[in-house]
């Protein structure tokens, strides 16, 4: 058995049993680490002594009779999410040294099932970007073809769990920054319902839109740390005081009669020919399988991707005013107050954050907000619209979670709309606070995962 | 897009060059921004946000707070026990 292969749900069963022990487990991840981490470059810390540690602990506890849904698993946790005492970077010059000095409520919800940190994942800056190629401390690479992108925001997540470097991960989805890479990497990954985890102490991009989830093997990982990370917290105002389901209760029951919508809007032109049979393909799976396919309308699909940059970089230019070199983060030097923040600011950041604290702040300058904040936040009402009609027809949606596979590291870093467009399906979602779960559903003739998404 | 002006309130220095390029590329990205006005919005409510929540408060209750030390941990420049900033007044 390789054990680096393992899913939590495989780990735990063989924990319990005793058959592996958790520090063997941790030493198989890093002999996977380093083996294949030097091409892929999925993290930004890797946390080998902190993690050994923690493994030998956990065996003594296992030992003991102690429980725990994650005890002695490693997993990896996005660079976006404070790590008391574990550098936090956000994949930004800005935060290179900043050591937390509080634990965000999921690690903490983790640790309190005895997880392993086993290290800190590369993501595009600030998590604003869909390759990972906006990442101060380097690129990551596509493990399925190391030519191409993971994906982004969270890549270098998506790239670790797919190429065995952690039994999974977290990453946090503003626009599609789970769905995207869990799809041009091969895994599952999930965005929840606004509100349903917790997001005290996530380094915050966009607050209207941003949620954590899992980035897993499979689905049964997905449900299983679902059951862990959700549920309300007084520390964060924007999380929802309702009660959490057993994720997992759903696993292995029949589709029979399901009602999947399938949005005309969402097979269009520019959408790969590979992507679409594979989609089709799979719904026709579903379909065999006894789900009810039925032709629904997102008339607002087109105009998601524009109000989405408006809302997504107005709430980023105000969420990254705090980065000011006075209470955290680096500080260039200027000759007063103000020049101090200018400096600071524009040695800080990378172009990709500069273009969107620019464009956010020019949408809520005075005599602009209408036009566009505003106008964005009604658009956004129209986009919310299209999915309470939709599920009025329809149980579930399916769509292609990107419009291509994993396209060429370098292809669009000089083209920002381009890069935008990547994430015309996932956006939507955000927008709407709608759950959404990217699972494989086949491959391209290059040999590049192909995702589906399933809207809920 | 002024951008001189816009970058002065944001607190961010942009090069010349970065002046330039953010200048092209923002006009494009404004251009297709544009596309929104195809749709008619009066009367539309605004979503800032789709959770029906709002005001959400804590009990006023002491909970412990962050120790100093910590809290200044990551402090770029300090002096004691303070943040130390440059000069705002004379």
């Amino acid at each position: 058995m390789e054990l680096h292969t393992l899913s939590i749900h495989e780990a735990r069963t063989a924990l319990d049993k005793g058959e592996i022990s958790p520090v063997e487990l941790t030493n198989a991840l890093f002999k996977r680490i380093d083996s294949v981490e030097p091409k892929i470059k999925a993290y930004v810390t890797i946390a080998r002594e902190h993690a050994l540690a923690r493994a030998t602990d956990a065996e003594g506890r296992i030992k003991n009779g102690d429980r725990g849904l994650l005890l002695g698993i490693s997993l990896a946790v996005k660079d976006n999410m404070c790590t008391d005492g574990i550098r936090t970077t956000c994949s930004s010059k800005i935060l290179e040294n900043f050591i937390p000095p509080y634990e965000s409520t999921v690690t903490q919800k983790l640790k309190d099932q005895g997880f392993i940190l086993i290290g800190k994942t590369n993501l595009d800056e600030f998590a604003m970007g869909s390759s990972t190629e906006n990442s101060a401390f380097g690129r990551t690479h596509n493990p399925w073809d190391l030519e191409t992108v993971p994906g982004g925001s969270s890549g270098g997540s998506a790239a670790a769990v797919a190429s065995d470097m952690c039994i999974a991960a977290l990453g946090s989805d503003t626009g599609g920054s789970i769905r995207q890479p869990a799809s041009f990497c091969g895994v599952v990954g999930l965005k929840p319902t606004y509100g349903r985890v917790s997001r005290y102490g996530l380094v915050a991009f966009a607050s209207s839109l941003d949620q954590i989830g899992p980035i897993t093997k499979n689905v049964r990982d997905s449900a299983m740390l679902m059951n862990i990370i959700s549920g309300h917290d007084p520390d964060d105002s924007t999380s929802a005081p309702i009660a959490v389901p057993d994720f997992t209760s759903g696993l292995g029951r029949d589709i029979k009669g399901m009602r999947i919508g399938i949005p005309s809007e969402y097979f269009i032109e520019g959408i790969d020919k590979e992507v679409e049979e594979s989609v089709k393909q799979a719904i026709r799976k579903l379909e065999a399988l006894g789900a009810v396919p039925v032709e629904i309308s997102l008339p607002h699909t087109g105009y998601a991707v524009a109000a989405y940059y408006i809302i997504a970089t107005s709430e980023a230019s105000s969420n990254l005013a705090r980065y000011d070199g006075v209470k955290y983060g680096a500080r260039t030097e200027g000759n007063d107050l103000l020049d101090m923040y200018m400096k600071t600011r524009a040695k800080g950041f990378g172009a990709e954050i500069k273009r969107r604290i620019i464009l956010g702040t020019y949408s809520l300058s005075s005599g602009y907000y209408d036009a566009y904040y505003k106008k964005a936040q009604q658009v956004r009402t129209l986009i919310k619209q299209d999915f309470e009609n939709a599920f009025k027809k329809a149980d579930v949606i399916v769509t292609p979670t990107s419009p291509t596979p994993a396209f060429r590291s370098g292809e669009k870093t000089d083209d920002p709309l381009h890069m935008y467009l990547a994430d015309i399906f996932t956006i939507s979602v955000n927008l709407a606070g709608v759950p959404g779960i990217s699972i494989p559903c086949g491959f391209s003739s290059g040999n590049l995962p192909i995702g589906l998404q399933i809207i809920g | 897009m002024e951008i001189e002006r816009v970058a002065l309130l944001a607190r961010l220095e942009l090069s010349m060059e970065e002046q330039e390029i953010f200048s092209r590329q923002l006009g494009s990205i404004i251009e297709y921004i544009d596309k929104l006005n195809e749709l008619n919005t009066a009367g539309i409510e605004p979503t800032a946000h789709v959770l029906p929540m709002k005001n959400i408060f804590r009990e006023d209750k002491i909970r412990p707070s962050l120790p100093r030390d910590k809290a200044l941990q990551n402090a770029p420049v300090k002096t004691d026990d303070f943040y130390r900033v440059p000069k705002i007044i004379e």
